[in-house]
């Protein structure tokens, strides 16, 4: 790990959320914070409200009770373009890419918050909106070069492999040039090598883009590894959080994923 | 052989994104403006301007339209004929009601007419999507059509119930109304064709379109990424209607010249239209045009097929066997190839850029 690499302040606080669908109650009192350019992992067993804390936070979900604090501004209800548009961005656990499109386009469609020139001009092409084009164009090169899937660029992604789909997926939420990015098990189903490039990928990105990165993953040795603190949840509950070595020796920790004997 | 990209290099992302990169691709459409512009013109009488021509080119600028919704934006519409008739109705409002007003101005301000009225019926589809669209759609088509009938406003009190197109000039030469030359309502039609195909073919690899192909390949992650839906989905109705609300009128201002709403009834213009896009291929402006020409032309061929191999049969039964052999070929069209021609021709194209070798 490089050595400039710095830990700022609390970017993202997360004030007593609770989340419940009807009687179910999927996140209960979560208390937790992120801080600028770290990389953050939920844990916690199946069904243990990652994916709900994740969606709350970029406003999928509307947390029943709580706060949560992104860059300095509270929301306890967050719309999703808001959240995208504050520098928001995730990958989901099943691939959520747009299929008929090629990977270029899901890529430049990450951007399209940022594309402002109306139909009219759009229609015309030539001018103001192909310079907006091509400007952005740019930038999409520049996630495609550092993803390494140039190979790709015009293969439409319902043809791709998963191992690549995932990656184009990250590609397209890097597009967006978050200041947060939230990755929902990046590394399912994947095998050894592709897990390898996976974590380099997102290191690389934390590291050189300086992107705070939540991350949910159920492989243990890639979390404990790339991880600077770690949330675990158990039946909606926070039970542990802090670095990887507190975490692994918490006996409640210990508990939720081997089982405990009752007698 | 002769269709091949090796060796044409891009140097900058501008060519790399231009309308068609190949240049192979850059002579074929200048030889389509061309023969359809200056070639056609010399060869084609009254019988191919009326009952082939005109009506295909309508025809196809209201599939282009429906394409933006269904085939980009993914939303199912069975209203087409119902978006055209506002804009026929709207024109024939403006045209006897500001007689002076040009009518291309006349057909565009219909246009952002039938727009409206599209956004209006839109509003449902952000809470339902496919079939259920559909129905809603539906409910559109037979509303306001039921509207234009009954509300005799909207045809000036006539006691036949028929809108007439009135004769109107542009550069003084004759365009609409049953004494305008074919020729000049061929042109009309043509340039509106191809200034609109062009307008939808950028706005489809813009980032508009992008924000529609991902509302409809995903709409969850598109929200996500920041894509409002309601504005993308409405959008995509307004400009799709207007795109139908133009071809409506001209589809009575250029072609039949007078009509009541049953020219524009389900049975006419929304399945016809919303069979093109299919048969043409989803999600592409190219593919509306040839499955327009399909739809059009395929009746006329098996009407005038028999004959010229020397078979003798009655009208009627020719009539059915027009219809067997449609819903025929529709269906082989469906199970063969559910892309669309569209597809076809990039297979053809992938296949050319290989020939002679198989690899």
């Amino acid at each position: 790990m490089s050595q400039e690499r710095r830990i700022g302040d609390v970017i993202l606080k997360v004030d007593n959320v609770s989340l419940a669908f009807g009687g179910v109650k999927a996140l209960t009192n979560i208390t937790f914070d992120v801080c600028e350019g770290e990389v953050r992992s939920i844990i916690g067993p199946n069904g243990a409200g990652k994916s709900s804390m994740l969606n709350c936070i970029n406003g999928f979900y509307k947390p029943t009770e709580g706060i949560i604090t992104f860059k300095g501004e509270s929301h306890s209800q967050m719309e999703t373009h808001q959240a995208a548009s504050q520098g928001i961005a995730r990958t989901f656990q099943n691939i959520a890419l747009f299929k008929g499109m090629t990977t270029l386009d899901n890529v430049m469609t990450g951007r399209n918050l940022k594309m402002r020139k109306n139909f009219l001009w759009q229609s015309l092409y030539y001018g103001p909106a192909m310079r907006e084009e091509l400007e952005h164009r740019e930038a999409a090169e520049r996630v495609i070069d550092f993803l390494e899937i140039e190979s790709i660029r015009k293969t439409v992604v319902g043809r791709l492999p998963y191992g690549l789909q995932k990656r184009v997926e990250l590609a397209r939420a890097l597009a967006a040039e978050p200041d947060m990015l939230l990755l929902d098990e990046p590394m399912a189903g994947m095998n050894y090598e592709e897990k390898e490039d996976m974590c380099r990928y997102i290191l690389d990105v934390n590291d050189e883009f300086g992107t705070t990165i939540v991350l949910i993953e159920h492989d243990m040795s890639v979390v404990m590894d790339i991880s600077d603190r770690v949330v675990v949840l158990d039946y909606g509950q926070k039970i542990a959080d802090g670095d990887p070595d507190e975490v692994r020796a918490n006996q409640r920790v210990i508990d939720a994923y081997l089982g405990v004997q009752h007698d | 052989m002769f269709y091949r990209e090796a060796g044409q290099f891009k140097s900058t992302y501008g060519a790399d994104q231009a309308i068609f990169p190949i240049v192979q691709d850059r002579w074929f459409m200048v030889l389509v403006l061309l023969v359809s512009y200056v070639v056609v013109p010399m060869f084609a009488d009254e019988y191919w301007y009326q009952a082939i021509l005109i009506p295909f080119i309508i025809l196809a600028l209201a599939a282009v339209g429906l394409n933006i919704l269904t085939g980009y934006c993914g939303q199912v519409s069975l209203g087409t004929g119902a978006f055209m008739a506002v804009g026929a109705y709207a024109t024939y409002k403006l045209s006897t009601g500001f007689p002076e007003l040009n009518i291309i101005i006349v057909f565009l301000m219909s246009g952002a007419i039938a727009a409206a009225v599209g956004i209006v019926f839109g509003l449902p589809s952000l809470r339902i999507k496919g079939f259920y669209l559909a129905v809603a759609t539906l409910a559109a088509q037979f509303f306001i059509l039921w509207v234009f009938n009954k509300v005799e406003w909207f045809f000036n009190y006539s006691p036949s119930g028929t809108i007439t197109a009135p004769p109107r000039e542009i550069f003084s030469v004759l365009i609409t109304g049953p004494e305008a030359s074919p020729e000049a309502r061929y042109y009309v039609v043509l340039v509106f064709l191809t200034v609109f195909a062009l307008a939808a073919k950028n706005m489809a690899r813009g980032h508009l379109g992008r924000s529609w192909m991902a509302i409809r390949d995903m709409d969850i992650a598109a929200e996500i990424i920041g894509i409002r839906p309601l504005q993308t989905k409405l959008l995509a109705f307004a400009i799709s209607s207007f795109y139908c609300g133009v071809a409506g009128a001209l589809y009575i201002f250029c072609w039949l010249g007078s009509a009541e709403t049953e020219a524009f009834d389900i049975l006419n213009i929304s399945f016809p239209v919303l069979f093109m896009v299919i048969v043409g291929g989803l999600g592409s402006v190219l593919g509306s045009i040839l499955g327009a020409g399909f739809i059009t032309l395929l009746p006329i061929f098996l009407t005038n097929a028999p004959p010229v191999i020397g078979l003798e049969i009655s009208t009627e039964l020719q009539k059915h066997i027009e219809e067997i052999i449609f819903g025929v070929m529709i269906i082989f069209f469906l199970i063969v190839e559910p892309h669309g021609f569209n597809r076809l021709w990039q297979i053809a194209k992938e296949k050319l850029r290989m020939w002679p070798f198989p690899y």
